[in-house]
């Protein structure tokens, strides 16, 4: 064979010297495309297909495919499609990229493509073994692989990383795994530059630099990237971002580049870069003076607009009033607001015309590009700041002029269910309802629904929201529904929150409720539901929803996929089997009970897990790629930047404090299911659940009592557990905000507070597992390479999948003395106040895995009722989403 | 002890011909492809030609010592459907190890009388693999593109059966053949690295494609180079083409192979293509004289023939292959 990268589809691809840079087609990317991700989802397979035609049509030579999506069942989502692929001659001819973070997603993907593919990706991230195993699948499956530049410390962000790393995985697939080298694509991480940052002034000659350095030492080796990235910092300005990824790409196809991302339409001929600008681009590319990056950016200046004498006025400052107020508004600017909306109050005849002219105008703007997904919702949010602002200044004058009320769009009730303590989902949407001219009467969190009832009469409202996060809550809705049904409601009632779900809405709400009952689970959808379900005459829409609810609950009470069930006996019978008498059991360092008060919390900043940071602002990625993602990125990068603002003033200023408590005990399971926890002479009893779902021969049914030693093996076993917070001042700091209109920092800091929350119990665990536990220690001390391995022990929390059960709390909170020590108090649904925190158990043995609970029979609901000593009502009532129907 | 990689270095090796076309000639009745075995076996077996190893195994002895005799060096194991996907049709899943162990053992046997007699011709035993019955890069239903009939998975248990019998027979190679769909190839492929890394052992694998039709692509679509890449990743002896057409016909395809190709090439093609009755009427020296012009242009390290060739036709691209140098490859290295 020869030494050059061949991939196939129906018809070879050769990547020889002589090849032209290879183009990848990436519309084809749930990540990348909300367009695409409908489709799937909704699988619009057509019209999914299509997208793919056109990207072959458009001249891509490799076809990118990636269905990492949360509410995706990737697995399934890239079979089918790649299946559908094959069967389409006009497609299937070029090689598939399977583009997935997740192992399985790659493998479902190899199994289905007859012809040679890339992986995209595999890297160092997870350790050498990891690596390993999965380049050795790719060879024996017959494709090339994307190697990125990450390794077990982090993504490589300079040039000595770039190559350090590039050069381990060249090494480790060539001489350990036998992979061929020319099958080898490397990805050395494309930045953007001219951010003004110091440390971002050679992101691209490093990559240049790599380039050329593996193109020169790890021989047949590729590489590829992501070009767009590197003009971020000069977004809105296409001239010049044209022309930066023209010399980008022109520079990096002569250091080595030979295929990667690029969108066609955002590339100027590099030829046709006037002289000045190119000077100016290749000085910040290539890092060539100290002031490259100012004078790029005054250079900009003067592509995009004028530049006065002396002090230099924005150009969007000369338009009229009103495209100022529109401009401000829409990118989300308060540097000018007052003084345009003070011009704007002394043209009009009242005060109150500026809100309904001059803004009302402008978001609706906001709302139309919103709608249109041309703006995401962290803009929206900074707009409505904006708004807020503007309004602010003009209250004074319209309460002086006492001319009334403006006239609002609606009015509606938002809260978050009794119980529960979540609200940033909530908050989200009453901002953008806001925005658009809806009334909010917001009644917070734990709100008891006589209260909801009695505020929704007095305040006469036409809508009213409910939220919530936590299980109990979906309780809570139901009963609510029926309330509004006994005191003949006649307003719609919209349902949101994480565990809602359109199934649970359409079974469980609607069918109490004579009025329109609807699940609204996407900020972006709500205005336009709220907007229909106000209109002058919407029985129509109204009728159309209760149809399609109709349908839905029979379609999901009809359901052929019906499941079986096993006995709770045959399912016990079936347990996971851990052989106890070989079993490594350790005894913790230190047992008891021990608390942290004044936790330095700066310690946990490189615990934190982005992702779902960005996903509870509806952007959809994984982080870091998300700050370089095509349609989202900008966002994400902006929105980034501003919490991480936020989360530096945080540290600085000791806004947050985090507590912590924690005991490790000596336990064995008992009956089965139970876990007997001895402490101070007091025997505590924490009760597991039991899968049901009858499986294949030889797949266990879990529930968490297997992974500790039953006590009629007479062998001491032990178990943790644990709650931090990082809460404390959380609610201070929001209502601050809040004060100061400023919603987006409101939302920002619980949302950081979150993360924090979740980072501290990511933090204490590798403590506990190290020192206190201390049954990692030894692992690092016999062989220093298992530290690179994921650690070993779960720490699964009650309310989610492995113990759905919430009442597990009650006993934790016993045992640890929770409220009294670090004062995090259970609210009557079991949510945990302040709500950034985490509790949950510590299981040390090294077959310990996480699972889902999936549903449980009637049986066992009435086995677990007579253990916990409560009645079968209570139990079904605590474990409702669990149970079978 | 001379290996088929030495040999194959030397000269141009020749493989056998049709077994289906000679067992045709003894006209078994149902009752002998049953044998006392499986006599009262519920449904019917005639046409199950891989049983013929447990219930009639002197014919396929007679049949691969023929060749043999002609001049062969590599004899094909009578196991074209012998795994548990395609002999769902009989029935027979259980009995897939049995039917492989012994087809490869009667195949062992005859090949070591004969290398004993002359060990300066050594003959081999090539384990064949066949496609199964169903493909998994197409859809069987036109109205669910989406559907396949069979998973990777599923082939490569089944194919990964067949292996570990073929290899516990005796066999010398393994030779994936008559590849409509290469996803399947992939699949066999993937279970033979299982079986080499689980037993720690090396063995030579042959693959030959199967160009449909004047297209000159597979049932699958992929062109002679896509082939080729998407089977590049395993070390292989040889790549190559077999069945569907005749001689004549697989020429341009064979050309293209060998100019891209680094393993070295086979080719068995059928006697021509079938007249009106289905039958096959190429003449051995029609065979010939097509393959001769293989020879010419140097395109060949591995020949024989397919569907409707006889030890006739072997004796003849036998003869004609004596004559001529093997296909040289650049072999390639690892610096």
């Amino acid at each position: 064979m020869s030494r050059y990268l061949t991939l196939s589809g129906l018809e070879p691809l050769v990547v020889t010297p002589e090849s032209n840079f290879i183009n990848i087609g990436e519309r084809t990317n749930v990540t990348g495309s909300r367009k695409f991700l409908r489709l799937i989802r909704e699988e619009k397979y057509d019209e999914a297909l299509s997208v793919a035609r056109d990207q072959v049509e458009g001249g891509a030579q490799i076809l990118d495919v990636n269905m990492d999506e949360g509410m995706l069942d990737g697995e399934h989502a890239m079979t089918t499609f790649l299946n559908l692929i094959a069967s389409e001659p006009d497609i299937s001819r070029i090689p598939i990229m399977i583009d997935s973070s997740k192992w399985e997603i790659i493998e479902a993907g190899l199994k289905v493509v007859q012809g040679k593919s890339v992986v995209n990706s595999i890297s160092l991230k997870e350790g050498e073994k990891e690596f390993i195993r999965q380049a050795r699948l790719v060879k024996r499956y017959g494709a090339a692989i994307i190697v990125m530049a990450f390794d077990e410390v982090g993504q490589a962000d300079n040039y000595k990383r770039r190559i350090e790393i590039c050069e381990r995985s060249y090494k480790i697939l060539v001489d350990i795994v036998n992979f061929p080298p020319q099958d080898i694509i490397f990805d050395p991480n494309i930045f953007p530059v001219a951010t003004g940052m110091e440390e971002h002034r050679k992101n691209a000659l490093d990559f240049f630099n790599a380039t050329q350095w593996i193109r020169k030492n790890l021989p047949y080796a590729n590489v590829s990237g992501g070009v767009s990235n590197v003009s971020f910092s000069f977004r809105g300005n296409n001239t010049v971002r044209e022309a930066m990824h023209s010399a980008f790409l022109y520079h990096a196809i002569k250091n080595g580049m030979n295929m990667g991302i690029v969108n066609p339409t955002m590339l100027e001929i590099y030829d046709d870069i006037p002289k000045q600008l190119l000077e100016r681009v290749e000085d910040v590319l290539l890092d060539r003076r100290d002031d490259a990056t100012e004078r790029l950016l005054e250079f900009a200046e003067t592509v995009k607009g004028k530049k006065k004498e002396g002090n230099q006025v924005l150009e969007w400052r000369e338009k009229s009033l009103q495209e100022r107020i529109t401009h401000g508004l829409v990118k989300g600017i308060d540097a000018f607001i007052v003084e345009d909306v003070e011009e704007a109050r002394v043209q009009s005849k009242k005060p109150i015309e500026v809100i309904e002219g001059h803004l009302m105008t402008g978001m609706n703007v906001v709302g139309d590009l919103f709608g249109s997904g041309k703006m995401f919702l962290p803009q929206v949010v900074k707009s409505a700041r904006v708004m807020k602002k503007a309004v602010a200044y003009l209250q004074p004058f319209i309460e002086a002029e006492k001319d009334g009320k403006v006239q609002s769009a609606g009015k509606v009730l938002m809260a978050t269910v009794k119980g529960d303590v979540h609200d940033i989902g909530k908050n989200i949407v009453s901002v953008v309802l806001g925005c658009n001219n809806y009334e909010i009467v917001d009644l917070g969190v734990m709100v008891p629904p006589e209260k909801i009832i009695e505020a929704a009469k007095r305040e006469n409202v036409d809508v009213i929201g409910l939220s919530g996060l936590i299980t109990p809550s979906l309780d809570e809705m139901v009963y609510l529904s029926k309330e509004m049904e006994r005191n003949e409601f006649s307003i719609p009632l919209l349902i949101g929150g994480a565990t809602t779900s359109k199934a649970h809405t359409s079974v469980k709400i609607a069918p109490n409720y004579s009025e329109t009952v609807v699940h609204v689970n996407d900020a972006s959808r709500a205005v336009t539901i709220v907007g229909n379900l106000l209109q002058k005459d919407s029985s129509i829409y109204k009728n159309q929803i209760r149809e399609e609810y109709d349908i839905f609950r029979d379609k999901f009470l009809n359901r052929s996929k019906t499941k079986e069930y096993i006995t709770i006996e045959e399912a016990r019978n079936r347990k996971f089997k851990i052989d106890w008498y070989k079993s490594r059991i350790i005894k913790p360092n230190k047992l008891g009970v021990q608390e942290i008060q004044d936790f330095d919390i700066t310690k946990l900043e490189a615990y934190i897990d982005w992702s779902p940071f960005f996903r509870s602002w509806d952007l959809h990625g994984k982080y870091p790629e998300i700050l370089n993602d095509e349609i989202v990125g900008e966002q994400a990068t902006d929105l980034f930047t501003d919490a991480q603002q936020l989360l530096q003033r945080i540290f600085k200023e000791n806004l947050l404090q985090g507590k912590a408590v924690f005991g490790l005990f000596p336990a064995n399971t008992v009956n089965e299911d139970d876990i007997e926890v001895n402490f101070k002479d007091n025997d505590y009893k924490f009760l597991t659940l039991r899968q049901q779902l009858k499986k294949r021969e030889g797949k266990p049914n879990f529930a968490l009592a297997d992974f500790i030693a039953p006590k009629e093996t007479n062998i001491q076993d032990y178990i943790g557990c644990f709650c931090v917070s990082t809460g404390f001042g959380t609610k201070e700091l929001a209502d601050k905000f809040e004060a100061e209109n400023d919603d987006y920092n409101s939302i920002m800091i619980k949302a950081l507070a979150d993360r924090l929350a979740e980072a501290f119990a990511e933090y204490l665990h590798k403590e506990v597992r190290t020192k206190y536990w201390g049954y990692a220690t030894d692992e690092n001390l016999t062989n220093e390479q298992l530290i690179k391995e994921n650690y070993k022990g779960i720490r699964p929390a009650p309310g989610y999948p492995a113990c759905p059960d919430h009442l597990e709390k009650v006993t934790l909170w016993r045992l640890l003395n929770v409220e009294k020590r670090i004062g995090v108090k259970l609210t009557e649904s079991l949510a945990m106040w302040p709500a950034a925190s985490v509790s949950g158990y510590y299981f040390g043995n090294e077959e310990a895995k996480y699972f889902g609970l999936g549903k449980i029979t009637q049986e066992q609901v009435k086995d677990y009722a007579k253990r916990r000593k409560i009645t079968i009502d209570e139990a079904n009532k605590w474990l409702n989403p669990n149970i079978t129907t | 002890m001379k290996t088929i990689l030495t040999e194959i270095q030397k000269r141009i090796l020749v493989l056998d011909g049709a077994m289906g076309t000679m067992l045709q000639q003894y006209n078994f009745t149902e009752e002998d492809f049953r044998g006392q075995r499986f006599k009262d076996y519920p449904i019917s077996l005639k046409g199950n030609n891989d049983l013929l190893s447990i219930t009639q195994p002197d014919a396929i002895a007679e049949i691969h010592s023929k060749y043999f005799e002609v001049g062969a060096d590599i004899i094909e194991t009578n196991t074209f459907s012998g795994t548990t996907i395609a002999m769902a049709d009989y029935q027979m899943e259980d009995l897939v190890y049995e039917l492989n162990y012994q087809s490869a053992k009667i195949a062992r046997e005859v090949a070591n009388e004969f290398t004993q007699n002359n060990p300066e011709k050594p003959r081999f035993v090539a384990g064949s693999i066949g496609p199964t019955n169903r493909t998994a890069s197409l859809s069987p239903d036109v109205n669910r593109p989406e559907y396949r009939a069979i998973t990777f998975d599923e082939l490569r248990v089944a194919y990964k059966q067949q292996v570990e019998a073929l290899i516990d027979g005796g066999v010398d190679i393994l030779l994936v053949e008559t590849i409509f769909d290469t996803l399947n190839a992939k699949a066999a492929l993937f279970a033979i690295e299982e079986v080499k890394e689980i037993r720690n052992i090396d063995i030579p694998i042959m693959v030959s494609g199967t160009i449909t039709d004047a297209s000159g692509r597979t049932l699958s679509g992929q062109t002679v180079e896509a082939f080729l890449t998407s089977v590049s990743h395993i070390p292989l002896l040889s790549v190559g083409f077999n069945c569907a057409l005749g001689a004549k016909q697989l020429q341009p395809y064979l050309k293209r192979l060998a100019r891209e190709s680094n393993f070295y090439t086979s080719a068995h093609p059928n006697a021509g293509l079938p007249n009106a009755f289905g039958e096959y009427d190429e003449t051995p020296e029609q065979m010939q004289f097509f393959i001769e012009n293989y020879l010419k242009d140097n395109l060949i390290n591995i020949i024989g023939g397919c569907c409707g060739t006889s030890p006739a036709h072997i004796k003849a691209i036998a003869e004609v292959a004596a004559k001529y140098q093997p296909r040289k490859i650049t072999i390639e290295t690892n610096e």
